[in-house]
């Protein structure tokens, strides 16, 4: 096997995948409840809407897909993809709300 | 060419044959038969998974496509330069397959549209691409890097199929009812939705399947130099060929998905008749069109060049790897700077995908982002400017051996050089007002591709011709096509400067006379009867061009088995271990697993016995 | 020469070759997901007011899909973990548990699916705008079981505050002739729902192969592991990554499509 785990290590991790799969259910139901609730700013909805998705997925990833205990080098491939998603969404966002001044608005 | 293979190629499970270590049969390969075996040629030369079958198969295919592409652009010059006159020799056979389009041989604004269309689509993705990075890296980048094979054959194999199902997609098009795509290579909507027949769909689909083998192929590189590399080979040995299509591997990985999404979003704005790219109150053919509306065509084009920036890296990367190669061989010195290269084309892959909005400057961004854009494209052309100059440098005080690859290689240097210098005025957001969509883009980017990549990449089929078939490409011939070919290279494409800073536009179909000064006098900024009169100077230009490959075509072929038998495993006497594996290399290619005690280029070293040692050679 | 690393890892890096191989992959499925991602919400912020639809999509059910394929996610980390502790009856039966997950989640998404190709709404000559499910459809007549929408301050907007006012609406009949525009909420029906079905088509295409992948390693290929063992739990691993991939994808495609 990749590496070489003994039996008690693997036992621990198996609880630990229960506890983020625990954690996920609670997760998804705070989602959903927080559906429920009206906030007036939409920000803030939104805002805390990614930000338990992002939790999520940091538990996914970093648990279920060893991403915690993985090598550097994947590590890095995965921070890069992230960026680049990041900046196609930021700039391209950006630039449909850049206008020039004192010409026609959308 | 013929590469000693053996039956059924599982790279995971691979038996080692004992006709590896024989130094196989150099090129009579076409005069004698290969192996009865049974399914023996399917299963060698058509489904085969080694990355040297399947490098050939990409570059071959690749260099038809390349020469399809210019067929296209040769009709379109006689329409630019004599627009209304039927076409010589190719009229008829346009006519026939178009009809309406093209008839009585005379290209209509329409075809015009249609082949311009084609034409970048079939260079820059069926050509290019795949010869770079396809052909160029299967071929070499596992000797180079001291492997067996790429680390997943079948996933190699397929990704040529998927390539080879995009070109044929490509093809049937121009055959379909209303022909193929005709919004440009670029395919902005909502003019690629609006145009009526099928055409853009097949040109998505087509994609959808070359960017898949992009996508297949990139993994495996990656992949492979990342794991294969042989015992002692560190990152820091690595020939600079390797670290650029490592780097065109991260390009072509994580740029080409945002466009396969838009290409599926068009594809359902075609067929399901969504509005993802069309937006409210669009009229076609004078009504309101019957869509939702709602979609944004700006969204088309960030998607679009988030690709389309990074694709014109990958366009260049591999061909600065083979000119870093070539010149470090034919200067018998170590190339200068080697680190500062390594760490340019690794800014310049990083860069690459922050620059994108600079072909959007005209679509009415504001100051702050179009800033910001102007801003990271100055900053990437520091280290395009540093390997630049590194190769230069590299060669002061060299020992010049003028053989054909070299002197491609050699051009590469200026040539790119004008490229990249003429791209500087297009970069800037004030001066791109004046020069966007015009022919001097036309002109810039040609000449990096053209006299810059495409000379790289053919320095690279006179360099590696000998490792593939055992026989050097005839220097006579090749010394005809290179002058030629530089001379009407430089003929074709400078004068396009002059013609867009004068306001010549792109896309004409007329080649500009409809704004010319004959034609409307007193038109403000009409074209000049030297502007119009240049078209027909390019055209010849052109011409000459074309008739410069044939040497090349003619030689191609008959090396294979007349030319020169090479005298050694190592004819240009290279240190890179793509040269110390026999002739051509056999199925697993080094019979033992070559261990690295240096770096890439220990030419000229002192006190060595020979002007050269192997990076596998021990002192 | 045999290729090196597809089982053992390589020392430098760590890693065998499949696993840099996956994890590129899904580098370049980050890229494609995030470009749909940001179509979706330049579309919805760059939307004509009043036309992006809130609170069309069904929670509950989405929630249930949620759930399925959060323990479809553990149940496939659990299988690999049974596989590297010799238990190949216990790998088995988590494996399955994920495979009729996968079967569960694209059945109800079909179900989702086709209650919005079901879902109609009309146009007619005089500017009345109705929407509503489809009860029967033939040349005199369109009987729809829904609401008359107030589409002043948008169709979406309409839509929205008809169905929250009254959830089953009423039966309305409309006499073909009178019909200026009729379509269901398929793709075309609004920006909406045509991210919404390329997201979620996209994203269901991705459970359907990764099913496929983990059954075909469940079953006709399980012979490797008396052969290879180290081999065919590297393939476990590597299909599984895949699988939580697609579970990442949906954990933020939900509340993006559902919630917000």
């Amino acid at each position: 096997m990749g590496d070489h785990h003994s039996h008690h290590d693997i036992e621990a991790t198996k609880k630990k995948y229960l506890m983020v799969f625990y954690a996920l259910i609670v997760g998804t139901i705070v989602t959903v409840g927080a559906y429920f609730i009206h906030f007036d700013s939409i920000a803030l909805t939104v805002a805390l809407a990614l930000f338990i998705a992002t939790i999520k997925g940091f538990l996914v990833a970093g648990y279920f897909m060893h991403l915690m205990d993985e090598k550097k080098m994947i590590y890095g491939i995965m921070a890069s993809t992230v960026f680049f998603f990041i900046s196609l969404m930021g700039l391209t966002i950006w630039a449909m709300h850049d206008f020039p001044t004192n010409t026609m608005t959308r | 060419m013929k590469f000693a293979a053996s039956g059924s190629q599982n790279g995971e499970n691979r038996m080692q044959t004992s006709s590896a270590h024989a130094h196989a049969p150099t090129g009579d390969a076409h005069g004698s038969h290969p192996h009865h075996d049974e399914g023996g040629f399917l299963k060698k030369y058509v489904f085969s998974t080694d990355h040297k079958v399947i490098g050939v198969q990409y570059g071959i295919t690749a260099l038809v496509f390349l020469l399809v592409g210019f067929v296209l652009i040769m009709c379109m010059r006689w329409q630019i330069a004599y627009p209304g006159k039927a076409i010589p020799v190719l009229g008829g056979l346009l006519t026939s397959v178009f009809g309406d389009l093209a008839s009585g041989g005379v290209m209509t604004p329409d075809l015009y549209n249609m082949f311009g269309a084609m034409h970048g689509t079939i260079m820059v993705f069926l050509a290019i691409v795949p010869l770079a990075f396809g052909a160029f890296g299967n071929l070499v980048v596992p000797l180079q890097i001291g492997a067996p094979d790429m680390a997943f054959p079948r996933v190699n194999m397929v990704s040529y199929q998927c390539y080879a199902a995009g070109c044929i997609v490509m093809v049937v098009s121009f055959f379909i009812p209303g022909g193929a795509a005709q919004a440009g290579w670029t395919s902005y909507s909502p003019l690629a939705t609006a145009i009526p027949g099928m055409g853009q769909t097949f040109w998505l689909v087509g994609m959808v399947l070359l960017i898949t083998s992009s996508l297949l192929g990139a993994v495996n590189f990656i992949a492979t130099i990342i794991q294969l590399r042989a015992p002692g080979m560190t990152w820091m040995r690595l020939p600079f060929f390797v670290w650029a299509q490592f780097v065109t591997g991260f390009l072509l990985l994580l740029a080409f998905p945002p466009l396969e999404a838009a290409g599926l979003m068009q594809l359902a704005d075609k067929v399901l008749h969504t509005s993802f790219f069309l937006p409210t109150g669009l009229a076609m053919g004078g009504e309101l069109a019957n869509i939702s509306g709602g979609g944004s065509p700006l969204l088309w084009q960030h998607l679009f060049w988030f690709l389309g920036h990074p694709e014109v890296y990958v366009l260049i990367l591999p061909a600065i790897g083979i000119v870093g190669e070539i010149v470090a061989c034919n200067t018998r010195k170590p190339l200068w700077g080697y680190k500062s290269l390594v760490y340019s084309v690794l800014a310049i892959g990083f860069i690459s995908f922050i620059v994108w909005a600079h072909h959007m400057y005209l679509t009415g961004m504001g100051t702050k982002i179009s800033t910001f854009f102007q801003t990271t494209t100055m900053i990437i052309s520091i280290p395009s400017v540093i390997i630049l100059t590194c190769l230069f440098i590299s060669l002061w005080g060299g020992s010049i051996r003028f053989n054909t690859p070299m002197l491609f290689a050699l051009a590469f240097l200026p040539m790119f050089g004008i490229g990249g210098l003429t791209g500087l005025p297009l970069g800037f957001n004030y001066s791109d007002i004046h020069l966007h969509d015009t022919y001097y883009v036309i002109a810039h980017f040609h000449y990096v591709v053209a006299p810059g990549t495409i000379f790289a990449l053919l320095a690279g089929v006179y360099f590696w011709y000998p490792k593939v078939t055992g026989r050097y490409m005839n220097e006579t011939l090749g010394k005809i096509h290179f002058w030629v070919s530089l001379v009407g290279m430089n003929l074709v494409f400078m004068p396009m400067f002059y013609q867009g800073m004068s306001g010549m536009l792109r896309r004409m179909s007329d080649g500009g006379a409809m704004y010319s000064i004959a034609q409307t006098p007193n038109a403000i900024g009409g074209l000049s009867a030297t502007i119009i009169k240049l078209n027909e100077y390019v055209t010849h230009a052109a011409g000459l061009l074309a008739l410069a490959q044939i040497p090349f075509i003619i030689n191609f072929f008959w090396s294979i088995s007349n030319g020169k038998k090479v005298e050694s495993d190592n004819p240009w006497q290279a240190t890179t271990l793509d040269w110390q594996t026999p002739t051509p290399p056999p199925h697993g290619n080094f019979e033992t697993v070559p261990t690295v005690v240096r770096g890439p280029y220990d030419y000229s070293l002192p006190g060595a016995k020979a002007d050269f040692v192997p990076q596998n050679q021990n002192p | 020469m045999e290729i090196p690393y597809t089982v053992e890892p390589r020392k430098d890096t760590g890693l065998y070759n499949a696993k840099v191989g996956i994890w590129l992959f899904l580098a370049s499925e980050v890229m494609l997901f995030g470009a749909l991602f940001s179509s979706y919400i330049l579309l919805r912020v760059g939307a004509d007011v009043g036309e992006w639809p809130r609170d069309l999509l069904n929670v509950p059910i989405g929630t249930v899909n949620t759930l399925v394929l959060i323990c479809s996610s553990v149940t496939v980390v659990l299988g690999w973990a049974a596989l590297k502790q010799n238990n190949f009856a216990k790998y088995r039966m988590f494996q399955t548990i994920t495979v009729l997950c996968a079967f569960a989640f694209v059945g109800i998404k079909s179900f989702e699916y086709y209650d919005k190709f079901t879902h109609y709404q009309v146009i007619t000559k005089d500017g009345k705008v109705y929407d509503g499910h489809l009860h029967s459809r033939t040349a005199e007549q369109v009987v729809l079981q829904g609401h008359e929408i107030d589409a002043s301050k948008g169709k979406a907007e309409g839509v929205r505050k008809a169905q929250k006012a009254d959830k089953h609406g009423k039966e309305i009949v409309i006499k073909t002739s009178d019909i200026q525009k009729i379509g269901n909420y398929g793709p075309k029906h609004n920006t909406y729902m045509s991210i919404y079905f390329t997201l979620t088509g996209l994203h269901a295409l991705h459970v359907i192969a990764g099913a496929l992948v983990i059954a075909y390693i469940l079953w006709p290929g399980a012979r490797m592991w008396k052969t290879e063992p180290e081999r065919y739990a590297n393939r476990v691993e590597v299909s599984g990554l895949f699988w939580h991939f697609v579970d990442l994808v949906w954990i933020f495609l939900f509340p993006v499509l559902y919630l917000l």
